[in-house]
């Protein structure tokens, strides 16, 4: 029965993410680069989105910390690593300019897959290249 | 409804889609792991990961009904630089174990250090590649 009640989370939760990121300006690659654009004409519009979403989200884990499991799940399955390590870092710089070339992250990528827009259908298909990519790199070189 | 209103209600939506994702199924919602976990092998995750994405396409779709119109989309640049960064942005975000969801949102409201370092880090490199991108665009001069 939880099985059921996750995965419809699962689909109710990422429509509300999609909506938020559609109100928020997000799916505006222009929007973006004018945020990310300090030198310049700079847009901090999209600072209120980071704020909004983060204070929501530690409201959140205050109330996950006086949890003992996930309502619908047996525990919580959080990211355990703890190091700050080069992949990490590597990893990030590398995802920092490919968002600044597009303005387009992962989510807001996703959801302009409904716009249709030419520059999306090249870009989305790249993104999963990359992360494949990345997988197979990873998985080969720890065997 | 002014611009940082809007952001800032939409912030609030995706942080509630963080939040709940955690409370419910006690996941992290961040969107390139749950893009790369489209595919993994034929389990519950795929079927959550898959129903997740459903939801995100069904954005700008709930926008339209609500505001009668689609969202604003203004890319600039053309296919290649596009297909350049999106290889970029899927690769990054593998390695960097996360991007501005998991790290941005998820991990800030942990107060998770490598996801502090993470932002830091990805913002740094985002804002240097829009300014030297400008200086070549030949806005600055």
């Amino acid at each position: 029965m939880m099985i059921a009640f996750r995965l419809a989370a699962a689909l109710v939760l990422g429509a509300i993410f999609g909506f938020g990121l559609a109100i928020s300006g997000m799916l505006d690659p222009t929007r973006v680069r004018g945020f990310l654009d300090i030198a310049g004409d700079w847009d901090p519009s999209l600072g209120f989105v980071l704020a909004g979403a983060v204070i929501v989200a530690m409201l959140g884990r205050l109330i996950q910390l006086r949890l003992s499991h996930p309502l619908f799940a047996d525990r919580f399955q959080l990211p355990e690593k703890t190091r700050i390590d080069g992949r990490l870092i590597a990893g990030s710089a590398i995802f920092g300019i490919g968002w600044g070339m597009a303005g387009l992250c992962p989510g807001p990528a996703v959801a302009d897959l409904v716009l249709g827009a030419p520059v999306v259908l090249v870009f989305v298909p790249a993104m999963l290249i990359g992360m494949v990519l990345h997988d197979r790199l990873a998985a080969s070189s720890s065997c | 409804m002014s611009p940082y209103l809007l952001s800032l209600l939409g912030g609030m939506l995706i942080g509630l889609s963080v939040a709940l994702f955690m409370l419910l199924n006690g996941r992290v919602a961040g969107i390139s792991g749950i893009v790369a976990g489209l595919f993994r092998k034929p389990d519950e995750r795929l079927a959550a990961n898959l129903l997740f994405v459903a939801g995100l396409l069904a954005g700008p779709l709930l926008y339209r009904a609500w505001f009668d119109g689609w969202p604003v989309f203004r890319p600039q640049g053309g296919l290649l630089l596009f297909a350049v960064a999106g290889l970029l942005v899927g690769f990054g975000s593998r390695l960097g174990s996360g991007c501005t969801s998991g790290h941005g949102v998820a991990g800030l409201a942990r107060f998770s250090p490598r996801s502090m370092a993470a932002v830091a880090t990805f913002l740094a490199t985002a804002i240097a590649t829009v300014f030297v991108m400008g200086l070549f665009s030949g806005r600055i001069g």
